[in-house]
């Protein structure tokens, strides 16, 4: 019996490699959940692109659910993106709120201007101190707001057909319930 | 036509690969002469064919044949042709081939020096070698052909990457792999011991040299590694316990363990069982690092471009040979612990506590490596594990063997009298204290710097009091033994090992400056004058160069030259100018320009100055010459032409077993 | 900007680092980063710390390390909050409320870490158990024979 225990051992290794390959087929490594989900969205006091003397804050956005999408014109992954935004950011049932991260607002809106523009807000970050807060560590990534500030969901990557179908709009489903009863 | 003249070679290598398993390992079982005598034959034909495949790929470097995908993809036509020829093991296909071309040098070592044993039991280590050359080679052929086509040809390829085009990493690979592969010498001896159910310690005798080599060779790779990275990637580190440097780690702590118990088993006939493991252990966490490197499975520095296709290929691999030998070694293992009796203070009980502690120390890496995989599976989040971690319980589990190491020469076999240690405790001890305190004024009270001292000087002083020993009692000639004078080697090598690291740890200086031309900072008692910045190009590289005078007391040290190099394919890589000495390093490295505009000419610099970093170094190569020397010692050499002695002594230990 | 170029390569997992080794962060400059602290045991705690700190863009690499972007922004944020007064502690959890334990090199003890800590610890006692009853059982085996009597037997063959 004693003789097994490495062999025993050792089919714990490779179960927990077999299972490491598997997992990494289904998973991007690099993908570092957030620990703000059912946190409050940090506080933040953003201008918007259009006008630079507007101020967003957090407050003044209580009270009705929205979708925030980390964009920046340097950010190739964005461009890929961005159809999928266009052509889904109308069927979403909240607002999509651009995040302009880390970016020069005349290229944003040269970019804006070239591929089109899904939000209907945009908040501008360049020094991304703000961004440091809500834990991004890319470009793209979104995060789902509820109506009392808190953030419900986040996509770290390109939001695709797939992720929004299975992932985002069920999350903002529940939110749609939560505020009806 | 020609790199498909390298695939067709690996096709056939893989044919006689299986020859040189199947046949020999079926002729060592129905005891067929014939059959077993394929095993030489098959070995060297494999060898030629995989060398053949080999130098085509070199070939198609050189030649520039970009229409090889693998040739495309790593080198372009400014590549100077010695790092084209490096190239060839700098991704994923052509390093796969060079593991393999070097399990083909050590089987065909193995057999043109095995000539004085048995049949049988050559012709099972032979084919228990082609059973990893065929898992091997279907690898490379089947996951990871490094001859594929890329049509149309295109005119030019992309580059080596430039971190790798290095002198370094030219050596690097091939030193290392000649561990790695190494250990599957001593793995097939342990295999060939328990298919052939030979009790007896004789097969030990002839792995020990092996087992040696291989190990010198591990910790030669993983100094020379730890000296590019310091080098080369420019963080003026030597180690990161990142995933790749402990997979190399691992199979040296298991092989460390493996050295000493071997010494036992061949002595004294214990730890038989303990041993076969450890070759099988040995070897394994090689092949694991293989897997940990090539799956993708791991977030690491080094990784090769990942593949879950290649992950589980080596995954049923591995199941195949690791579980295999680990079944047969449940079954066959020697159940009955052997050997000659010996007391609680003795050499055996000491080596047994080292190498609790190497293999422990071995079990926390890998558990520190694959926890972050752990943390996945049990969905505990994302978790790092890092440097903090590693370096706080090694220092902990090696602390027994650094307290131990002077006693083990001076311990005897079986029952060791205590006046002798006493004396060595009392000697060593003082010089430890003794050269403690000092340090302690000279380094004004830093705790790691003086732990470095006393821990250095108990190892290597300690060490001296053998020598001392031998010289004072034996005649000339017969004073050290290789084995044992590679043994005071490697044990020295600890103790400048630990000097090095402790003290460039705890003294090192690093900092960030801003440098305008004419510039002077003080770092470590050196004055770093910058002077400028001008062009500098290489075969396929332009750089800004940095000059920095280097003074002490206003005596000139020396000139660096740091630069900032932008290669063919636009890479941006910092190469550090380095002033090497034997008690300091000065290291400095461009940054970027301070000012957009750069009126002033002031430059972003780091400089460095690192007391005793090379120790580290030094330290790892006198473990190799260590491995080497012992590797040369009479009695091995003399067990080979001397048949008799070998089987004489089966008896003699066996009788001692009837007496226990 | 070759912080941005590592996003990017992160992002789109370019080709080219596909094809290299994935030397991430290595394939650009290293972080050369002259701060203005006020002494150098300020520098030295700076250096420590951030060596501790996982980038999360380039993840192979410490925050003192990496050159990326995000890399940058996070050591002026340490920089800044020890010029606040605050402690390593302080700085530490700040990130951690941001990026989770995932950017501490050095693995918090909690219930989800005690196999990694502990575990060794086990392996060691089970290790020692082993020991300890294999010495016992051999010394008490028999009288060892030799070694007591002089060593001048045959010193050589002692090895």
């Amino acid at each position: 019996m004693n003789r097994l225990l490495p062999f025993f051992g050792f089919l714990l290794l490779v179960a927990l490699l077999g299972f490491g390959i598997w997992w990494n087929t289904q998973h991007d490594q690099r993908e570092v959940p957030s620990p703000l989900i059912n946190k409050p969205a940090p506080a933040f006091a953003l201008p918007t692109l259009d006008a630079p003397d507007n101020t967003v804050s957090k407050a003044s956005m209580l009270g009705k659910p929205y979708l925030i999408n980390v964009f920046a014109s340097w950010c190739v992954a964005c461009g890929e993106e961005h159809p999928v935004l266009m052509s889904e950011a109308s069927q979403l049932g909240v607002p999509l709120v651009g995040y302009n991260y880390k970016d020069a607002p005349d290229e944003a809106k040269a970019w804006l201007e070239k591929h089109g523009n899904p939000y209907s807000l945009i908040i501008v970050d360049r020094e991304g101190r703000t961004a440091i807060d809500f834990g991004v560590y890319g470009a793209p990534e979104s995060f789902l707001v509820d109506s009392k500030g808190v953030i419900r969901y986040k996509r770290i990557g390109p939001l695709t057909p797939a992720v929004i179908e299975k992932e985002l709009k069920p999350a903002i489903a529940v939110l749609a319930k939560e505020v009806q009863p | 036509m020609i790199p498909e003249l390298g695939q067709l070679a690996l096709i056939l290598a893989l044919l006689l690969a299986m020859t040189q398993s199947v046949l020999p390992l079926l002729g060592a079982w129905r005891d067929n002469r014939a059959l077993m005598a394929v095993a030489r034959p098959a070995a060297a034909g494999q060898a030629v064919f995989v060398a053949l495949a080999f130098g085509i790929l070199t070939w198609a470097f050189v030649q520039f044949d970009f229409s090889v995908r693998y040739v495309a993809d790593n080198s372009n036509l400014a590549l100077p042709w010695y790092y084209r020829v490096a190239a060839v093991w700098g991704a994923h296909e052509g390093s796969l081939l060079l593991w393999i071309f070097i399990l083909n040098l050590w089987t065909v070592a193995l057999a043109a020096f095995s000539r004085h044993l048995p049949e049988v039991f050559v012709a099972r280590v032979l084919g228990v070698l082609g059973l990893v050359a065929v898992g091997f080679l279907a690898f490379i052929i089947f996951t990871s052909n490094p001859f594929g086509r890329l049509l149309p040809m295109p005119p030019d390829g992309g580059d080596l990457n430039p971190v790798l085009q290095d002198p370094g990493m030219t050596f690097h690979p091939p030193v290392l792999y000649m561990g790695y592969v190494g250990f599957s010498v001593a793995f097939a001896f342990s295999i060939a011991a328990l298919l052939g159910g030979e009790l007896e310690l004789a097969w030990v005798r002839w792995a020990r040299p092996w087992t040696n080599i291989a190990w010198g060779f591990l910790s030669a790779g993983i100094v020379a590694g730890s000296w590019w990275a310091y080098a080369e990637l420019g963080w003026g580190g030597w180690w990161f316990w990142d995933p790749v440097e402990n997979a190399s780690f691992m199979p040296w702590l298991v092989g460390a363990a493996l050295v000493h118990a071997q010494a036992v088993t061949e002595k004294r006939g214990s730890l038989r069982a303990w041993t076969i493991l450890l070759s099988i252990f040995a070897f394994s966490l090689s092949l694991l690092g293989t897997f940990l490197v090539r799956s993708g499975v791991l977030t690491s520095v080094h990784a090769f471009a990942s593949d879950p296709r290649r992950g589980v290929f080596i995954l049923c691999f591995l199941v195949i040979v690791v579980g295999g030998s680990l079944l047969l070694y449940a079954l066959r293992a020697p159940k009955v612990a052997g050997g000659k009796p010996f007391a609680v203070v003795s050499r055996e009980t000491a080596i047994l506590i080292g190498n609790l502690m190497f293999t422990v120390a071995a079990a926390m890496v890998l558990l520190g490596t694959l926890f972050p995989l752990i943390g996945d599976a049990l969905n505990l989040g994302k978790i790092s594990v890092g440097p903090p971690y590693f370096g706080f319980l090694f220092t902990l589990l090696m602390l027994p063997v650094v307290l131990l190491m002077p006693f083990g020469p001076f311990l005897r076999w079986g029952k060791s009298d205590s006046p002798p240690l006493k004396r060595v405790l009392l000697r060593a001890g003082i010089a430890a204290v003794a050269c403690a305190i000092v340090a302690a004024f000279v380094t004004d009270g830093q705790g790691k710097a003086i732990a470095g001292v006393a821990a250095a000087v108990w190892c290597g002083f300690g060490t001296l009091l053998y020598v001392f020993k031998r010289w004072r009692e034996m005649p000339r000639g017969r004073r050290y033994p290789a084995e044992m004078a590679g043994m005071l080697l490697a044990h020295f090598g600890l103790g400048v090992f630990l000097a090095g690291v402790l003290l460039t740890e705890s003294l090192s200086v690093e900092r960030d400056v801003r440098l305008a031309p004419g510039q002077t900072e003080n770092v470590g008692g050196y004055d770093f004058r910058f002077d400028g910045v001008h062009e500098a190009a290489g075969p396929n590289w332009s750089a800004d160069q940095g000059v920095v005078t280097v003074s002490k007391h206003g005596r000139k040290i020396a000139v660096m030259h740091p630069q900032k190099r932008t290669y063919t394919r636009g890479q941006v890589q910092t190469a550090s100018a380095i002033d090497a000495g034997f008690t300091r390093d000065l290291y400095v490295a461009l940054g970027e320009p301070m000012d957009p505009k750069n009126v002033e000419g002031a430059w972003a610099l780091r400089l460095y100055h690192k007391p005793f970093v090379r120790w580290i170094w030094g330290g790892g190569l006198l473990m190799m010459l260590g491995g080497f020397v012992s590797a040369g010692e009479r009695r091995f050499r003399a067990s080979r032409v001397d048949e008799k002695a070998t089987t004489q002594a089966i008896p003699a230990i066996a009788t001692q077993e009837a007496h226990a | 900007m070759t912080g941005r170029k590592t996003l990017l390569a992160f992002r789109t997992q370019s080709a080219l680092l596909l094809l290299l080794m994935l030397f991430a962060g290595a394939l650009f400059a290293q972080a050369i980063e002259p701060l203005p602290f006020k002494n150098h045991t300020e520098e030295v705690r700076f250096q420590h710390l951030t060596r501790e700190l996982r980038c999360l863009v380039c993840q192979n690499e410490n925050l003192a390390d990496s050159n990326a972007d995000l890399a940058r922004d996070l050591r002026r944020e340490v920089f800044e909050q020890m010029q606040a007064g605050k402690n390593d502690a302080q700085i530490k959890q700040y990130l951690v409320d941001r990026y989770s334990d995932f950017v501490l090199y050095d693995p918090p003890v909690k219930p989800g870490t005690w196999l990694l800590w502990f575990g060794p610890l086990l392996i060691l006692l089970a290790g020692a158990t082993v020991v300890v009853i294999t010495v016992r059982k051999r010394s008490r085996a028999g009288a060892p024979a030799e070694s007591t009597d002089s060593a001048s037997i045959n010193e050589e063959d002692d090895w």
